[in-house]
């Protein structure tokens, strides 16, 4: 029985084995076909140079070792890249796809080809470039879902917009510890951030910190190059975060705010950072009590060396303390700050205007040397009929009497003309004022408005309406000098040959009105030289409009001794280029001073 | 066995031996065809993985880990996922457990087709192997679309698997099963009832119930010696418990013949849970997003994850310090009391001409003896 049935099992039928003959086989083709690759094969690497920044994240995540970055002296990267560029091994590759997987910028890719057929054992190793490209859609490719970089960020948690707009207390809530290490894991050590930081902070090493919620540890990071943790960690421009790898493709890791988490979490930062004994025998004069002063007498007297800032105004900060208002940057955080500064010994001699209560060349003669901060105050008007009187407020000045407790009287109806982060806190300022409605004018597009798109969501979910590509052309006034109307007209972009960017052209023929009964002009600052003696404007060397003042990279102006920085050297014109070029100013004049003992 | 004496033969066979599974060799002492005594001998794979791992970031080790097994690499993969996912208490989304069931046992299929063609082979029944082979070949095409390698998937992750499958995979998947299901006719007739393949494997290198439980034997070799026991059904991982599927409890002689049966029924057993995988398939994300791969920190703690390979019972021993790096993975692989303590135990005694086959039997994977 049972060996009947082998038997009968023996062979296969006759048309069972024929059916063979005639199938193509699967494995080996004769003649030699290509096998056609399915779609998702990991192939040759293929590298996008235009896309790739050179931060090495491929070269960390590979198990083999297969990558090395290797310098293309060609290039010339952009902000927050390299001249790196992956070189890729093949005695070592396994093909894992680890490497596109962790790429930021999705720049590298496996192609479907497979094919490497040479003698040549250095064809092996190479730099991938786009050449070997099976085209989009094909290999192993990047993508935001499966990558595994979480592209994501942890949102600031922010107080409700109906709420927050009625009165001046913080709109940010701060981070929790979860979410702040939550996010900080999303660091990736690369670096390229510092390339954004005006004055190189120690990024990486802070946020590392922070993810080991060791917060005294990253502040003592901070502190090496910004004495204002706190306050950059609050209102900063973050540069460093439009540098970060992430913000090629999704959000940014938000250094800034972990920044300020950290900051927040050290009370005294006398235990980390300590008080300076060292003594250096030489004095400095700073005028002007802004970041850029500030920041610079930190550092003199780190080394010793004895700071006394001459300030106009009852209060230090500068713009930081009359500019930006209460609702973006607490007193608490600001003098939290200020006071560590001053317990450094640095001497702030208030309500003393250099060029008035004392002269410039006092301080020359006073001083071993002088450094000037004294920014943008001045605030500009349009020139339009009606703009002389009452109801009509430049921002820097409004904002000034606001920060400084001044009763300040506006209308209910409020045109904040200007596009910048200063026309931003004018219109939601005037709301915490008790305006009704605030109407921003804008000449160019919503693409086009200077100020960061945070600050533009934040005053649109307060109920700000924006009106770009409007102009306004005459404030009406009834008998009484008082504010009934604003007549406007519409612009168009005009693309001008070879010019930048488009201009905007206003469109007289239609002349159009708002409703309105006050006007906040928010179109510039300008510098006041009024301190400084006429011989001496001579002396310093400025820009062509007299706008900034020409430095060199010690931060020394054309006179010896006399150095500068912040607004008044710095277009950048923000907080942390004004800590930058404080920082490098302390480290010049130390430089300088001990060239003349 | 009898004391070794100076005219006996002495033969070496493998590294290089058709007749070895991998790199691995026998030294063998015969009395004319009589095998005397065997001796594995390791040593030539050995990479030192256990060693690589502690200097790896957990991910990194994916791409590493599953290098320790040719032929059914996946298992590798899923339990390392399977040790940080419990260490880090994952949830691991639903779509990817299913697609782990899928390349788990789609891997298995593969697997036991190189087994087929390699007792086949072993005997003289060439055809086998050349078939197996190239039906082998259906499931690495599917491979190859869904994780975009062939032989080494690297298509696990912590939190699920790297991409989700592609346009019509799953059909896809499903012509695939039918054409195997239809070849497996095909096999039974030219292999399975071949009074060749009878002839030699009955009764021949049998591991009665009793040594099997000694020696450790565990997967189809310890349940072709009478023991029913499987890691999905005993102590389901995954969720395998979701699947209705038979462990076959036929042959249960413990010799060649029973092994090769049983992976027969196998065989198609895991068709059966791959097209309950496929129908039961929900939709969805299909990994967890691991935020920094070189930040990621696994508990403190450690684990032993364990679960069904073709060869056997195949366990990962995971120690973690809470930092970056694994402190300490352990592999058990089933192919160490199979390859080099059963062995010795069962081939004495029998032919020469059967060692092969006994090995292949076994199913000895010398790699992941050797980490
Ligand atoms: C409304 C507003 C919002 C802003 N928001 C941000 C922001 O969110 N983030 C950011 O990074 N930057 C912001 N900035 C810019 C930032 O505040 C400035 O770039 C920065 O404060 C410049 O620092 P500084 O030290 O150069 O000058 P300032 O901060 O302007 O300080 C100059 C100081 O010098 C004093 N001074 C001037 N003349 C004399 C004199 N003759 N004698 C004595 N003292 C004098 C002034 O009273 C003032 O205190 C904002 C600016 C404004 C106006
Ligand atoms: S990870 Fe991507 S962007 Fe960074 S260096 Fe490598 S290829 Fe370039
Ligand atoms: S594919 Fe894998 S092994 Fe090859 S270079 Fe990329 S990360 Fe390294």
């Amino acid at each position: 029985m049972q060996k009947g049935r082998c038997v009968m099992g023996m062979n296969l039928k006759f048309f069972d084995a024929l059916k063979f003959l005639v199938r193509k086989p699967h494995t080996v083709r004769v003649p030699y076909e290509k096998k056609e690759p399915a779609k998702r094969y990991r192939g040759i690497h293929v590298n996008d140079w235009e896309k790739c920044i050179g931060c090495g994240n491929c070269a960390k995540i590979c198990t083999c070792q297969a990558i090395e970055m290797v310098e293309i002296p060609t290039l010339t990267p952009k902000m927050g890249a390299t001249n790196l560029r992956p070189q890729v091994d093949y005695g070592r590759c396994s093909f894992c796809g680890q490497c596109v997987d962790v790429c930021p910028t999705g720049s590298l890719k496996l192609s479907t080809e497979y094919e490497i057929i040479s003698s040549d054992i250095n064809d092996f190793k190479f730099i991938p470039n786009l050449n070997r490209d099976s085209g989009p859609g094909t290999g192993w490719e990047s993508d935001i879902e499966s990558s595994l970089l979480d592209f994501k960020r942890v949102e600031m948690p922010e107080r409700d917009p109906k709420e927050r707009k009625k009165d001046f207390d913080w709109v940010l809530k701060g981070f929790s510890e979860e979410e702040a290490v939550f996010e900080a894991v999303r660091c990736l050590g690369c670096a390229l951030c510092v390339q954004g930081c005006p004055t190189g902070m120690y990024i990486p090493e802070y946020i590392n910190a922070i993810f080991n919620k060791d917060y005294e540890k990253s502040v003592e990071w901070m502190f090496i190059n910004n004495p204002l943790p706190e306050v950059c960690g609050t209102i900063c421009t973050h540069r460093c975060e439009d540098a970060c790898v992430y913000h090629n493709r999704g959000q940014a890791v938000q250094i800034r705010y972990l920044k300020g988490f950290a900051a927040g979490k050290v009370d005294d930062y006398e235990k980390v950072v300590g008080i300076s004994k060292k003594k250096a025998d030489k004095k400095v004069a700073l005028i002007g009590a802004g970041p850029a002063s500030l920041s610079c007498a930190f550092y003199l007297r780190r080394e010793g060396v004895d700071a006394v800032i001459y300030e106009a105004q009852k209060v230090a900060g500068g713009m930081l303390k009359l500019g930006i208002p209460r609702y973006r940057l607490p007193d608490s955080i600001l003098s939290k700050e200020i006071d560590f500064i001053k317990k450094q010994g640095v001497e702030i001699k208030f309500g003393i205007r250099v060029g008035v209560d004392v002269t410039f060349e006092q301080l020359l003669k006073m001083y071993d040397a002088v450094f000037i901060g004294t920014g943008y105050h001045v605030g500009s008007r349009m020139g339009i009929p009606g703009d002389e009187g009452e109801g009509v407020f430049d921002a820097a000045t409004l904002l000034r009497d606001v920060n400084l407790g001044k009763e300040v009287k506006i209308g209910k109806k409020v045109l904040v003309i200007g596009g910048g982060d200063v026309a931003m806190d004018a219109t939601r300022t005037a709301l915490r004022l008790g305006a009704e409605e605030v109407i921003l004018s804008y000449r160019r597009r919503y693409v086009d408005m200077p100020a960061s798109d945070e600050e533009k969501h934040e005053a649109e979910a307060e109920g700000v309406k924006f009106m770009t590509q409007t102009l306004p052309v005459e404030i009406v006034r009834d008998k009484n000098g008082r504010i009934t109307k604003v007549k406007y007209v519409e612009t168009e972009m005009v693309h001008e040959e070879g010019a930048r960017r488009p201009k905007p052209v206003p469109k007289m023929d239609n002349v159009m009105e708002w409703e309105i009964d006050t006007v906040i002009m928010a179109i510039g600052q300008k510098p006041d030289w009024s301190f400084l003696p006429d011989e001496w404007k001579n002396k310093i060397k400025f820009d062509r409009r007299m706008n900034h003042i020409i430095v060199n990279d010690d931060m020394m102006t054309d006179v010896e001794g006399v150095f500068a920085g912040g607004d008044i050297v710095n277009p950048r014109a923000d907080a942390i280029s004004a800590i930058a070029d404080g920082r490098k100013a302390a480290l010049g004049i130390i430089k300088y001073l001990e060239i003349r003992k | 066995m009898g004391k070794i004496r100076e005219f006996d033969f002495e033969y070496f066979i493998g590294p290089a031996h058709p007749g070895v599974t991998g790199n691995m060799s026998y030294h063998i002492w015969a009395e004319g065809d009589t095998i005397l005594k065997i001796e594995p001998n390791l040593g030539y794979l050995h990479r030192g993985f256990e060693k690589l791992v502690e200097q790896r970031h957990w991910i990194k080790n994916f791409p590493l880990i599953l290098r320790i097994c040719v032929p059914e690499p996946d298992v590798n993969e899923v339990l390392l996922a399977m040790a940080v996912e419990e260490l880090n208490e994952i949830d691991v989304p639903e779509r990817a457990q299913y697609i782990r069931i899928i390349v788990l046992e789609l891997a298995r299929l593969a697997a036991y087709l190189f087994y087929f063609g390699g007792v086949a082979g072993a005997i003289g029944l060439y055809t086998i192997p050349q078939w197996t082979i190239g039906d082998r070949d259906y499931i690495l095409d599917l491979f190859e679309e869904l994780t975009g390698g062939r032989v080494y998937h690297i298509y696990q992750t912590i939190g699920g698997v790297r991409r989700d499958t592609p346009e019509g995979f799953e059909e896809r998947v499903l012509k695939v099963l039918d054409y195997l299901e239809e070849r497996l006719k095909d096999y039974d007739k030219l292999f399975f009832e071949h009074p060749l393949f009878l002839k030699r494997t009955k009764g021949i290198g049998i591991v009665d119930k009793d040594t099997a439980l000694r020696f450790s034997v565990t997967g189809p070799n310890l349940r072709a010696a009478g023991v029913n026991y499987d890691v999905r059904k005993q102590e389901p991982y995954l969720i395998y418990d979701r699947f209705d599927f038979d462990v076959p409890d036929i042959y249960r002689d413990g010799d060649v013949y029973s092994r090769a049966m049983q992976r027969r029924l196998e065989f198609a057993e895991s068709i059966r849970i791959i097209r309950q995988a496929i129908d039961k398939m929900p939709g969805g994300a299909v990994n967890i997003k691991i935020r920094n791969p070189f930040e990621y920190r696994v508990r403190a703690g450690s684990t032993y994850v364990k679960l069904e390979s073709s060869k056997g019972e195949y366990g990962f021993y995971v120690v973690s310090d809470g930092g970056v790096l694994p402190y300490r993975l352990h592999v058990r692989g089933p192919s160490f009391s199979h390859g080099l303590q059963l062995v010795r135990h069962i081939a004495e005694g029998t032919n020469i001409a059967d060692i092969s086959m006994i090995l292949f039997s076994l199913d000895v994977c010398p790699p992941d003896a050797e980490r």
